[in-house]
């Protein structure tokens, strides 16, 4: 089933790690195998300067023994190295969990290429790589993963978030939403539905030399909006195009630097409740998210099948 | 009433197929009042009222509440924030006048029977699905499958509804004063269903029976649904139904109305039991 939920303010920041954990947590019905979030603070003045989180295991690997901590230590050297490689330097490193890192980068000339010396190194993955995006996704509620990840009080523009019902691929965090458009920054996208063309849009956008990194048919609406915005397509003519491109039933939610996309496909058979103010916009599968963050009556509508909308931070 | 060509519902335009085998109408008798509601329904009074304010409190309590109030006799209960929450107000099969001061989210009102509900808010998905009978008035707007098979009563949107509305309905009329999404009145079997504002793409696809009338552009018909002309007797129902709801224009008029029935090209039914057909054939 999943749950999906996207609030974006306009022309100011807010604390949108609590409110993307409260609206989560009201869906949390809608999915309990995991729990993702896609937020996007104030990117720092130095062009040069990007947020990077990566895991360096999966969380049932703790149970595996101590032996998981040998390797948790040997994949951190060889990111260090790797980033040491392209003359970058890692700052105000942070480890909220034995598997996940978030730091700060600074310097190097081809990001892409080092996101793909990373990705290379076995049993680590880049969550997120961008200037204003963050992307934390782990097994557990919202509660769970928010606390996990110190995300309240986050101050950001802007967000999109995930709870997971698994149903296409594993229950790890390589499946949980929300996706980013390796090795494009700052792309998010999460998903309610299933894609029927997957297979069929994913070899297409591989022979494009796009890389996917997991199974998951959401992961595809990301990398295919990266290779759109690349080839100077906007984000609401990209999403119109996937409604005539890609097949199945699915709403989805998008996020870059500072947009936020709604898109829902021909049959409408997959719910999004939309509210908007002079302040913000908020989007979810089900009312009540809203209501977590919007605690009185208000007006709120049901977008209609094909209907794209995007706003701006 | 199995076989009968010409019934009174005939004339009134509810529905033109022919019932036969088990097919059942029945017609409201205010002299056999008793006949219409359950055995074990309780006996309320309209006069006595309650309130219940549902902030933190479970659904499962809330729909409790309700359900021994009307128990006390209480026949107008006030729910005040709901706060948009699942499943709130279900499975009541009483007569009640329930007032909602706030909205409700997916499947609120499913499966009832003989109430009248007034909502304030809006509604979610699966609003009022499998209602037999009573009155719904929802002031904002209603999400998708609104009034999903339906079997009586007046469902009544005053704002837009999402897609899919009235999929599956087998009688009653749903009133929307705004405008409706794709695939409404899908596998529609019977009843009335309006439309004030325009409708989505697919209207009435695959319908088999019943009739929708449209006020405004209608995106694109589905498979077998066909416009039909309007006749006096659809316009008189119209014009009483809307003015019931305040949702007649101001004209007064209903001529801007295209009506939609089954075109049947799709039907492939005879009367015959697969037993009786193995005689046959």
């Amino acid at each position: 089933m999943c749950g999906i939920a996207g609030i974006i303010h306009r022309n100011r920041t807010s604390d949108i790690g609590t409110e993307m954990t409260s609206m989560l947590r009201s869906l949390k019905h809608r999915g309990p195998d995991s729990t993702g979030f896609a937020i996007y603070g104030k990117p720092a003045a130095e062009d040069d300067v990007h947020v990077l989180r990566f895991k360096v295991a999966e969380q049932e690997d703790l149970d595996k023994g101590s032996h998981i901590y040998e390797l948790i230590a040997k994949r951190r050297a060889e990111v260090e190295e790797s980033m040491n490689k392209f003359g970058i330097k890692m700052e105000k490193i942070e480890e909220p969990t034995p598997y996940a890192v978030r730091c700060y980068i600074r310097g190097g000339k081809d990001l892409e290429k080092l996101a793909r010396r990373i990705e290379e190194i076995e049993g680590v993955e880049i969550l997120s790589l961008g200037r204003a995006l963050e992307l934390v996704k782990d097994l557990g509620d919202a509660d769970v993963v928010s606390e996990q990840y110190d995300l309240g009080g986050f101050q950001g523009t802007h967000g999109i978030g995930h709870t997971r019902m698994a149903t296409e691929s594993d229950v790890d965090i390589r499946s949980a939403h929300p996706y980013w458009a390796f090795p494009y920054h700052d792309i998010s996208v999460v998903h309610n539905g299933q894609i029927t063309n997957y297979w069929i849009m994913r070899r297409e956008l591989e022979r494009k030399k796009h890389r996917f990194l997991s199974n998951c048919d959401s992961e595809l609406l990301a990398v295919y909006t990266a290779h759109n915005l690349e080839n100077g397509v906007s984000l609401e003519d990209s999403m119109r195009r996937s409604i005539e491109e890609i097949d199945g039933v699915f709403t989805y939610l998008i996020a870059t630097k500072d947009q936020l996309g709604m898109a829902k496909d021909t049959m409408a058979a997959k719910p999004m409740v939309l509210y908007e103010n002079d302040d913000f916009v908020a989007l979810a599968s089900e009312e009540i998210a809203i209501r977590s963050v919007v605690p009185h009556e208000i007006d709120t509508t049901d977008p209609y099948d094909e209907e794209v909308r995007v706003w701006q931070a | 009433m199995a076989g009968v060509k010409s019934s009174r519902s005939h004339d009134m335009g509810m529905h033109t197929e022919q019932l036969s085998g088990r097919a059942m109408q029945l017609f409201f008798n205010a002299e056999e009042e008793g006949g219409f509601t359950y055995a074990d329904a309780f006996e309320v009074d309209f006069n006595k009222r309650a309130e219940i304010d549902a902030e933190g409190v479970s659904v499962h309590d809330i729909n409790l509440r309700i359900r021994k109030l009307m128990q006390e006799g209480y026949g107008t209960i006030v729910l005040k924030n709901p706060g948009a929450r699942h499943s709130l107000c279900a499975g009541i099969l009483n007569r009640l006048n329930l007032i909602i001061e706030g909205s409700l989210g997916y499947f609120g009102c499913g499966l009832i029977d003989g109430p009248n509900v007034r909502i304030s808010g809006r509604v979610g998905w699966s609003f009022a699905e499998n209602m037999m009978a009573g009155v719904c008035v929802i002031e904002k707007n209603a999400g998708s499958t609104f009034g999903a098979a339906l079997r009586g009563g007046d469902l009544v949107c005053k704002g837009s509804v999402g897609s899919r509305t009235g999929i599956d309905m087998k009688g009653g009329t749903i009133l929307i004063g705004g405008d409706t999404g794709a695939f409404s009145g899908f596998m529609m079997q019977r009843g009335r269903m309006v439309v004030c504002g325009n409708a989505g793409k697919n209207l009435g696809d695959s319908m088999y029976d019943g009739t929708i009338y449209v006020g405004g552009e209608i995106q694109s018909l589905g498979v077998d649904a066909v416009p039909e002309e309007m006749s006096d007797l659809d316009r008189e129902w119209l014009k009483r139904k809307l003015s019931m709801y305040e949702l007649l224009p101001k004209d007064g008029s209903v001529d801007h109305f295209t009506k939609i029935v089954a075109g049947r090209q799709l039907w492939n039914y005879d009367n015959l039991e697969p037993t009786e057909k193995k005689l046959i054939l």
